[in-house]
């Protein structure tokens, strides 16, 4: 009698708990090692999944992550194909005319030019490529430099590689790896920049609520240490908050 | 063997690489590609056969509709449909189920930029997994793929049902068959040999234009190529250089195949149906 009642209570509880989760959906652009990337097994991963997962855990939402493509990532959040986005998005005012965000996941971080090795610091004024409604295309369109586009990150180093582009303007911890693996044929030049209000998740200015309660979980997170280890486990940055 | 690739070389390397869950998915991309072109090719041939007829039809209104199909859809940019008719029809549909489902919501649906319905409305549901949300906008392309192919192929069918001969169908009615019957067995059947080529040609372009797919932000082809091409650093567990130009050769190779395979076929469309036609060794007189 005494087990009925404790597998019906289980289950009651169970059911309501089932009906009270919400399914979020979370989106990312799946080309920006290591923030989000498509793994061999052809999952998203990288520190912004991780993250993604532990905030949905901690704020009680069933999570499915959407992959989409940077150009379109905004207006498809608007469209409500899904509720946020975790793709290495800078908040900055110009954004948050039609999106709210978060407070910042990731320090405000330091924006880097890399060339072919053997350039000097004067390919910084030349054609300089960077990928489409960044932050740095942003900001080489108002510099003397020739600004090139192109849509997803890995194009704009390979644009530098190929000699379509003298230099690349990207997150500096997106360029450290290439640069650290590329044998020396790519080199850092010029000087680091600060852009940016750091890296928060984006949400529809509708959905308020949400993101009070992500931004509570961030807070936490930050407070207890576990963003620190998550950063310094994907970036090798100790003690970024 | 493939549990840790840091120590293998040469062949079994690639063998791994090219076995690994992501690259799978690059090789069923291939299906999604002959799926939209399979599923789309009968709906552009209603879509044609609709748009012919109504353009003939001694209704007025629906000859409006007609003309207007065919010279509006063909005038417009395709890239502006394909862009447009996904996002308005799921927005259409969103809202149409919003009014029915939720009513006493009385928030605007249109926010500022935002486009937000109740949640219960959401087609698909939030709640759905993800392979639902694929198919329906695998759905949403196949529609706008449709829509404008459909509008060439009207134009063509309806160039070909111009072009069958009066002759044969004042015979039709001689013979006493009457209007239904006469399009039925003499107008329609010889009304192929004449739209042949254009549909030929119409079927070609649909072939090319499929990586429009990528566009819409479904995962074809050409995502996966360039997806799997770029620059791997050590992250993953395959790092690899700029492999963009071979992936996209397989594309090459893939397209080449598909367009020599259609080929064969309508070639042997073009004699079926010069059958009872005025021939030239074998192919009708009209498809010279």
């Amino acid at each position: 009698m005494r087990k009925l009642l404790l597998a019906a209570a289980i289950a009651a509880f169970a059911a309501t708990s089932a009906y009270a989760q919400q399914t979020i959906r979370m989106g990312t652009e799946g080309a920006y090692e290591p923030y989000n990337f498509i793994n061999d097994k052809g999952e998203i991963d990288g520190f912004e999944r991780e993250l993604g997962d532990k905030l949905c855990e901690m704020t009680g939402y069933k999570c499915e992550w959407v992959k989409n493509d940077w150009d379109s990532i905004i207006p498809n959040l608007m469209s409500g194909n899904y509720d946020t986005i975790m793709a290495g998005m800078s908040i900055t005012d110009e954004r948050k005319e039609k999106i709210d965000f978060t407070q910042n996941y990731f320090p405000p971080a330091a924006s880097a030019y890399v060339a072919l090795k053997g350039a000097t610091n004067d390919v910084t004024n030349g054609n300089v490529a960077v990928q489409v409604n960044t932050i740095q295309a942003g900001y080489i369109a108002q510099s003397k430099a020739t600004i090139v586009e192109y849509a997803i990150a890995d194009e704009t180093v390979a644009a530098v590689r190929n000699g379509e582009a003298d230099a690349v303007f990207a997150d500096k911890d997106y360029l450290a790896k290439i640069v650290e693996e590329s044998n020396g044929e790519l080199i850092f030049v010029g000087e680091d920049i600060q852009l940016g209000g750091g890296i928060g998740m984006g949400v529809r200015k509708s959905d308020a609520a949400m993101r009070d309660k992500f931004d509570t979980a961030i807070a936490q997170l930050k407070k207890d240490g576990t963003l620190n280890t998550m950063i310094e486990k994907w970036f090798k940055i100790k003690n970024a908050f | 063997m493939c549990a840790d690739p840091k120590v293998l070389e040469g062949l079994s390397w690639f063998a791994c690489y090219l076995t690994t869950p992501k690259h799978f998915q690059f090789y069923l991309s291939f299906l999604t590609v002959l799926a939209l072109i399979f599923i789309t090719a009968p709906f552009t041939l209603l879509l044609g056969f609709a748009g012919a007829l109504a353009t003939r039809s001694r209704f007025l209104p629906l000859r409006w509709i007609g003309t207007a199909y065919t010279s509006m859809v063909r005038g417009v940019p395709d890239i502006v449909f394909f862009l447009f008719v996904p996002i308005a029809l799921d927005q259409v549909l969103e809202y149409a189920r919003h009014r029915v489902l939720c009513p006493e919501v009385t928030d605007p649906v249109y926010r500022g930029n935002d486009f937000v319905v109740c949640a219960i409305a959401k087609l698909p549901l939030n709640s759905a997994p993800q392979w639902t949300h694929e198919i329906y906008g695998f759905a949403l392309a196949i529609v706008a793929f449709s829509v404008v192919f459909g509008a060439f192929a009207a134009n063509t069918i309806h160039g070909a049902l111009s072009a069958v001969p009066r002759e044969q169908l004042e015979t039709a009615r001689a013979f006493g068959l009457n209007e239904r019957q006469t399009f039925r067995r003499i107008h329609l059947p010889q009304m192929w040999v004449y739209a042949l080529p254009g549909l030929s040609n119409v079927w070609m372009i649909l072939i090319k234009a499929t990586p429009l797919l990528f566009l819409l932000g479904i995962t074809d082809i050409v995502y996966w190529a360039r997806e799997l091409g770029g620059t791997k650093t050590s992250f993953f567990e395959y790092p690899h250089s700029d492999w963009r130009l071979w992936y996209f050769l397989v594309l090459l190779v893939f397209y080449l195949g598909l367009t020599s395979v259609s080929e064969k076929v309508f070639a042997a469309l073009r004699r079926r149906v010069s059958r009872g036609q005025a021939v030239i060794g074998e192919i009708a007189e009209a498809l010279r």
